[in-house]
């Protein structure tokens, strides 16, 4: 039961990741395509990681309408354009995959 | 909240590590499609799947949308369908396979499993009609998949099922010639064969199970293959640690996907298979996992050493990741369908002798292994029995799906193509034993068998 309460709180969380060299204006592009889609950042956090810049951005989907296969072409065109990579994926893939 | 480590780790594993879920396949009882007209039986076998999986595919896209972990196939499972048809009228059962081709076809499924008869202990005459059909069935067919179990712990070992079964398959690669004999890579002889499988060719649907079940098979050699490599050097304790946590993530997937699914398409969650499965693709290979733990090249000696521990390994993790596995559960070694086995057939490191040695300590069997095309039905017939003792004797599921290429010789190669790869022609011996497998009747059940 308490498990099916958790899935469903974390339904429409995703999980943004941007790995590449830093440079000016990553999470404000980004953060401008999810907030263009109303989606709604929870956390973020970032660390320079091996000479990379990796950032990790919890959003909730709850009152957006793209669905997140569009979502990740968006975000994808937009690290090709930034020379970073950025990847968007479901929490549920994350929290099955580490917490017991 | 996850670490940043967690998160890469995961969206590594997808993109670069080619972790997927091999197979959501929807099992599906045809009891109730049992008629004295055979035609009328058709009808209700392509309405009942047409029906029940109309939204399977569908299901499938939207998960991986959803949750951004490919799903690679869609597949439907059936009753056996010797056990449908026998109370047909008809005298051969190839109309049944046209049936679950079109059904399959319609609903986008790449394969159905299912054109299979039980026959560890005996015949009936369902099950007669249904082998003798298998090579009309599978030459007229493209989706279908046909099995046939011919061997249990508990029952033994019915010799004559394996010698017709190497004439079938004989009859089979002939029928389909002029595709290096594709029939056999649709056809499995089974001892022990379980029942809730998700994988093809040798799926169907039990039984002993409910009307309709979603079941999972995962994948993932390439993840595994990285993990290993992370820890080159380190003791045997930290190699078995390593595989047993990269299967539980694995398994997680799977377990994730299959609950995902079972609820949008409103049928019960049955199992995980928690196979490793390789597919030809380059870095998802079970082969190069195992050179990743330090052998040269993957048949040669200790190589067993080196699967058993994978395998056992990767039940650990995964038993732990699902609450119900099932299926075939271990790790798959099919030669034309990982690019490593490929490699090592070719180099003449792995042969068909230490091919079976090592299906003693992994799941199923001797698997699409192509041989010349002038091997007698009888020698297929020996080296099914020999895989068919393995798995009587040790309590497990074995197979083959062997495919004795027509026209081609030891050192020709043979194309498939898609998920089912190519293969060299791997030699077998050229002694007969003609007269060990007509002898006709039953191996008894081994004393093993002697549990209550």
């Amino acid at each position: 039961m308490l498990d099916q309460i958790r899935t469903e709180q974390s339904r429409n969380r995703i999980i943004v990741t941007v790995i590449g060299q830093d440079r000016v204006g990553i999470i404000a592009r980004v953060s401008t395509i999810l907030a263009d889609n109303h989606i709604n950042i929870l956390d973020i956090s970032q660390t320079i990681l091996q000479e990379f810049f990796a950032m990790v951005l919890i959003a909730d989907m709850e009152k957006s309408a793209i669905e997140l296969s569009a979502l990740k072409e968006k975000l994808s065109q937009l690290g090709q354009e930034l020379g970073v990579k950025i990847e968007a994926q479901h929490e549920d893939v994350f929290r099955y995959m580490h917490r017991i | 909240m996850y670490s940043i480590n967690e998160v890469l780790e995961t969206i590594r594993m997808v993109q670069e590590e080619k972790l997927d879920i091999r197979t959501i396949t929807m099992g599906i009882s045809l009891r109730d499609c049992a008629d004295s007209d055979y035609r009328k039986s058709c009808q209700k076998i392509y309405d009942k799947i047409t029906t029940r999986a109309a939204n399977l595919v569908q299901a499938g896209e939207e998960i991986e949308r959803e949750y951004g972990i490919p799903i690679i196939n869609k597949r439907i499972s059936v009753t056996p369908i010797s056990l449908v048809a026998e109370s047909s009228d008809a005298e051969n059962y190839t109309a049944f396979a046209k049936a679950m081709d079109r059904a399959a076809k319609e609903v986008g499924v790449n394969f159905i499993g299912g054109f299979s008869a039980l026959v560890h202990k005996g015949f009936t005459k369902g099950d007669r009609i249904l082998i003798n059909s298998i090579p009309e069935a599978l030459s007229a067919t493209e989706r279908v998949c046909s099995s046939v179990n011919v061997g249990s712990t508990k029952d033994g070992i019915n010799m004559d099922a394996v010698y017709r079964m190497g004439q079938v398959i004989k009859e089979c690669a002939e029928r389909t010639a002029d595709q290096d004999g594709l029939a056999c890579a649709k056809l499995v002889v089974f001892c022990n064969v379980p029942e809730d499988n998700p994988f093809m060719a040798g799926a169907f649907h039990g039984i002993g199970e409910p009307e309709c079940t979603i079941n999972v098979g995962v994948s993932g050699p390439g993840v595994v293959k990285n993990a290993v490599a992370k820890v080159k050097g380190s003791d045997f304790g930290t190699l078995a640690e390593t595989v047993k946590k990269t299967a539980f993530k694995i398994t997680r997937m799977g377990e994730l996907v299959g609950r995902a699914a079972a609820k949008k398409l409103g049928v019960p969650f049955g199992i995980v298979d928690l196979s490793l499965a390789p597919t030809p693709a380059v870095g998802d290979s079970v082969a190069e996992v195992l050179e990743a733990m330090g052998l040269e090249t993957c048949g040669t000696h200790g190589t067993t050493a080196a699967l058993a521990l994978l395998n056992d390994a990767v039940k650990k993790g995964g038993a732990m990741a699902s609450s119900y596995v099932g299926g075939l559960s271990g790790a798959f070694i099919p030669l034309s369908e990982d690019a490593g086995m490929i490699r090592a057939a070719e180099k003449g490191v792995l042969t068909l002798e230490k091919l079976e040695a090592m299906t003693c300590v992994c799941s199923v069997g001797l698997d699409m292994i192509a041989i010349p095309g002038d091997t007698p039905a009888e020698t297929i017939a020996a080296i099914i029995a020999d895989e068919m003792a393995i798995g009587m004797v040790n309590f497990k599921t074995t197979a083959v799906r062997i495919i004795p290429a027509p026209g081609k010789k030891v050192g020709d190669h043979v194309e498939f193509g898609g998920l089912l790869g190519h293969a060299p022609i791997i030699p077998v011996k050229a002694a007969g034993a003609a007269e060990f497998v007509s002898r006709g009747g039953r191996i008894p059940a081994p004393i093993q068998s002697l549990k209550n």
